[in-house]
């Protein structure tokens, strides 16, 4: 008992890696409030994309997107992080990250609101155009708003595992809060710090999970 | 040197993606060792725990919901790290490989327990009355009536999510598992040239896409139309 408190909860190690771990807190929090208005952007864009009724653009969408869910997103970083030097284009952890995310999770989204867009009825769309809406209008000001209810829990659950994912930024030397823990505890040669980053994941998450565990509930009582 | 030729040179070189090829497959051979052992540990303790929890013993369905809710917050490179870090000072020491489907598999028994679970609860009531007043026993309750229409529930979300967690077989490299990422990433140190990475890359879509493909059928063939 008295080794498991030592290497895991340990108070000295807590209070003198503080300092190390809440810039990686701080880091994350920065990182998740830029990557994941870029993935909804990114996925917003895909959406709008795939309304265009084209058969070509619809497939070479699907592609697309069947594309970034089979390939994982470290692969996707690593090969912006260290293949990319070989072209003469050295971007930073930073950029990579941001990049990764755009078109990995930027597909997750644009799948999302696609089956939101989706499921608003047609006669919609015909009644807004027949009003004089122009296409866009209707897409920003009828369709969207519906679509975007329909499959909110959703996007929360998306954005959870968005922000869950930000913690891959550690592969590639970004200071986020997984990064400055394991920098903690190589200097510290103590498992404590990574306690300490889990256990600061699991406060910011959790209220999202118990949410999203309702939402669905929910969601299945109405069928 | 035409651009092309020199873009070739770099990324698509012949003579080291055959010097290295070996080396790719036996990451692939790891790859799909502990994709499986992930996607069935995972799978099948999660439907155990959404077994427990119909039983509807008050405490242990708590302790279930925090268990769930532990993993399904934490993000799952920082389960591995935990556990192939962390451990070693209480004299358990893991390996990489070991360390990774440990959590992968912790990760997926959260994320399908929940699934599970709310596939059984979808399930109306007045059906499990109706099945037991037939005489049928709980067990006979649960596996004629309730599963067969929770399955169907519960097949798009389980397919996505496994899918997304079998990826996460990739962040082993943190840990030294040798599988694709890590055995491209140490052939390209070695040979100084990006090459093996897309051979790993490629081998990876060659992997997963069709899994990727499969699910999309799966899904339309087991949607219930509404």
């Amino acid at each position: 008992m008295e080794a498991i408190v030592q290497s895991f909860f340990n108070r000295e190690i807590i209070a003198a890696s503080w300092p190390i771990v809440r810039a990686g807190l701080l880091n994350t929090v920065l990182l998740s409030l830029l990557v994941v208005p870029l993935g909804l952007f990114g996925g917003l864009l895909l959406a709008l994309l795939a309304s265009v009724k084209h058969p070509a653009i619809r497939w070479t969408l699907m592609a697309w997107v069947d594309f970034f869910r089979a390939f994982p997103p470290l692969v996707l970083l690593i090969l912006l992080f260290a293949g990319l030097p070989f072209a003469g284009l050295e971007l930073g952890g930073f950029v990579c990250v941001a990049i990764a995310f755009f078109l990995n999770t930027g597909a997750y989204y644009g799948e999302i609101f696609r089956a939101g867009i989706d499921s608003v009825p047609s006669g919609q769309i015909e009644a807004a155009r027949s009003t004089g809406l122009s296409r866009l209008q209707a897409m920003r000001y009828v369709v969207l708003p519906q679509a975007v209810r329909n499959v909110l829990p959703d996007l929360l659950s998306n954005t959870l595992e968005v922000v869950k994912l930000t913690a891959l930024g550690s592969v590639v030397a970004v200071p986020e809060l997984l990064y400055q823990a394991r920098q903690a505890q190589s200097l510290t040669y103590n498992a404590t710090p990574i306690v300490v980053a889990a256990v600061i994941y699991f406060v910011m998450l959790w209220p999202v999970v118990r949410l999203l565990s309702r939402l669905e509930n929910r969601a299945l009582a109405a069928r | 040197m035409s651009s092309w030729a020199r873009f070739t040179e770099t990324f698509l070189n012949t003579k080291v993606m055959l010097k290295y090829l070996p080396d790719i497959l036996s990451g692939v051979v790891v790859t799909i060792e502990l994709a499986l052992l992930v996607v069935v540990t995972g799978i099948a303790a999660g439907l155990a725990l959404a077994l427990v929890r119909s039983l509807g013993i008050r405490p242990l369905n708590w302790l279930i919901v925090v268990v769930v809710d532990l993993f399904r917050s934490l993000p799952p490179l920082v389960v591995i790290v935990l556990i192939y870090f962390g451990l070693p000072s209480v004299n358990v020491s893991p390996s990489g490989f070991v360390s990774t489907w440990l959590s992968l598999a912790l990760v997926l028994m959260a994320f399908s327990e929940e699934i599970f679970w709310a596939g059984i609860t979808s399930v109306a009531k007045g059906q499990w009355e109706a099945a037991r007043s037939t005489g049928l026993s709980y067990g006979q309750t649960l596996i004629h009536v309730v599963l067969p229409q929770a399955v169907r529930l519960t097949i798009p979300p389980l397919t996505n999510r496994t899918i997304a967690i079998t990826k996460g077989t990739a962040l082993g490299t943190v840990v030294a598992v040798t599988e694709i990422l890590g055995q491209a990433s140490s052939a390209m140190s070695n040979s100084y040239n990006p090459s093996p990475l897309m051979m790993g890359a490629a081998a990876y879509l060659v992997l997963f896409f069709p899994v990727v493909v499969a699910a999309r059928w799966v899904e339309t063939r087991f949607a219930w139309k509404r």
